[in-house]
């Protein structure tokens, strides 16, 4: 059954405002064959009123969505921001969402926001402190987190374990589930010097549910190595798209989501390499079946 | 709450002050200077919240100019950092700060424009409200002694703009193409004043220029004072043309007798948006 779509089968894109008149004219048998899934980052909709919300409500209606939040810095080392999961507590409630997603990484440090994603060291308090925030998150907001792994520039001299053991311990403490975001695996595999494989390989594949596709900017470090920037803001790169076709081979498939929040191209431009998602989940369905 | 970690806290106090040395403990995979990659997430940090003030004061930034609107901007983010996450909500400070930023001294418009622009933001946030009822609306109406001690409830998005440039001029020179704007630059004389009503229609936060006196008096109904005391203090402005116009863009969202207390503020002393949790 090669061409037979199957609930299974999702792939979506970032929802921006300047495409939401575009994707409520077409609605949803339009838009990706009916197997379309919208994104939205948390934070931009936690907002008094207004037409943010109204636009999201309209889009609820018709296509299934995830809430993709930027904003709890699960990784400091402070204290959640009680307020700030009161406001998404109150956003989930709102929208029931099919995902809620966060980050591995802290983004808050002595009252400071940094509106970057920053690494922490793997380490067994690092681990602790993941794990603490992560069980208070989930019970806060009464439903499971997708943890994203990160993009990554440097590392600690202090971490004691690798990026897939730390998730995967993550993943048997808390009970959380996994985003897995092969643009960052690949950026990260790159920027620390190991195959991005190994990253993808090593995760509890049952815990993924949803997987992120996004481009990346290309510099040099001080010894001329490359350095991968994580810019969502090009296409995706052909080596993540190597990468994303053996991680559904291995994982079947997992509703994948293309990312661009720089140089947002037309709908239409996005909505192409979410099909190629969809495509890749197919054959990969298919190759499960047949196997 | 946990003892912070040395390590951590040297990483946020670097990241804002790039006179600092990389944090010890920070490695390359193949022992190259970690300097490099530490000024990755330096250039984020700084440049999405420069992006985001330049999102949020466009016009300023035309105004200024990419260069200039940088530097500037990367000196109020390392002086004011955020302090929540909510990037819509940062950058209420930016116009009293370049009120009195020395560089921007000689364009005293400049301030008055991004307190324009900043309303624009809180107006295109703020909470939705309906209309006031008709009814309740014409009740008063009929009843003059009664009318003169009513205070108005006005929209949550509606904000009060006055200034002693004209910043509405200004603003919408900025809204058309690069010919259009630079005619209508050309004949402005900056000393002639404009206020403006700032408020949410639809999906767009308008501008809408008022005569001074009318905005004075906009400023005293907004900030809660009965139609009967404000109408006396502000004697030059037409309180009916006032009410026409709130009323006709729904901005009148309720009548009450006497003084309206905590209404807020008519937006004429930026500050920043308070966190509202509840």
């Amino acid at each position: 059954m090669p061409e037979e779509r199957t609930p299974s089968c999702l792939a979506g894109v970032g929802l921006k405002a300047t495409h939401v008149p575009a994707l409520l004219a077409r609605g949803p048998a339009a838009f990706l064959g009916g197997a379309g899934f919208l994104e939205v980052h948390a934070e931009n909709y936690m907002v008094d009123g207004g037409p943010m919300l109204q636009h999201l409500e309209r889009v609820r209606a018709h296509w299934p969505l995830s809430i993709h939040g930027v904003g709890l810095s699960i990784g400091g080392e402070g204290p959640l921001d009680e307020a700030h999961l009161d406001r998404l507590d109150r956003l989930l409630r709102r929208f029931e969402p099919r995902w809620f997603s966060e980050h591995l990484a802290w983004s808050s440090h002595g009252g400071h926001w940094f509106n970057d994603l920053l690494p922490l060291p793997y380490d067994r308090a690092s681990l602790n402190r993941v794990c603490d925030h992560i069980d208070q998150v989930q019970q806060h907001l009464r439903r499971p987190l997708l943890l994203e792994n990160p993009s990554t520039y440097l590392h600690y001299a202090s971490s004691t374990m690798d990026e897939p053991a730390f998730l995967a311990e993550v993943v048997r403490r808390t009970g959380c589930s996994l985003l897995l975001d092969v643009n960052n695996a690949y950026v990260s595999g790159v920027n620390q010097g190991r195959d991005p494989w190994t990253l993808i390989e090593a995760l509890p594949a049952h815990a993924v549910a949803e997987i992120h596709l996004a481009g990346f900017a290309e510099d040099l470090d001080a010894a001329g190595d490359r350095l991968l920037i994580d810019h969502h803001g090009a296409a995706v790169d052909a080596a993540v798209w190597a990468l994303y076709e053996r991680a559904v081979a291995l994982l079947g498939p997992v509703p994948t989501l293309i990312e661009r929040d720089n140089h947002v191209p037309a709908l239409s431009v996005l909505e192409a390499e979410a099909r190629c998602t969809l495509d890749a989940q197919h054959h990969a369905l298919d190759s499960l079946v047949t196997a | 709450m946990r003892p912070a970690s040395p390590l951590q806290h040297a990483f946020a106090t670097a990241l804002l002050d790039p006179s600092l040395p990389t944090p010890a403990g920070l490695c390359a995979w193949n022992g190259s200077d970690p300097g490099v990659r530490f000024a990755v997430y330096r250039n984020n940090v700084v440049h999405s919240l420069v992006a985001v003030l330049g999102d949020t004061f466009p016009v300023v930034r035309q105004l200024v100019g990419e260069d200039f609107f940088g530097a500037m901007a990367r000196v109020f983010v390392a002086e004011h950092p955020p302090t929540s996450p909510l990037m819509h909500r940062y950058g209420g400070g930016f116009p009293g700060w370049v009120a009195d930023f020395e560089p921007a001294t000689a364009l005293p418009y400049l301030w008055d424009l991004a307190r324009l622009e900043w309303a624009r933001m809180a107006a295109f946030h703020a909470a939705d409200a309906d209309p006031v009822d008709a009814q309740a609306l014409v009740a008063v109406l009929q009843a003059p002694d009664r009318l003169a001690v009513s205070s108005l409830i006005l929209h949550p998005s509606l904000a009060v703009v006055q200034s002693p440039h004209p910043v509405v001029s200004l603003w919408s020179a900025h809204q058309q193409d690069d010919d259009a704007r630079d005619q209508q630059l050309g004949q402005l004389r900056l000393d002639a004043g404009e206020s403006a009503l700032v408020f949410r229609v639809d999906d767009d936060a308008l501008v809408l220029e008022l005569p001074a006196a009318d905005a004075a008096l906009a400023a005293a109904l907004a900030g809660g004072a009965p139609l009967g005391a404000a109408q006396a203090s502000h004697p030059q402005a037409d309180l009916a043309r006032l009410l026409s116009v709130l009323l006709r863009h729904g901005q009148v969202i309720g009548v009450t007798s006497g003084p309206v207390s905590g209404q807020h503020a008519p937006n004429d002393t930026p500050q920043p948006a308070p966190e509202t949790s509840a």
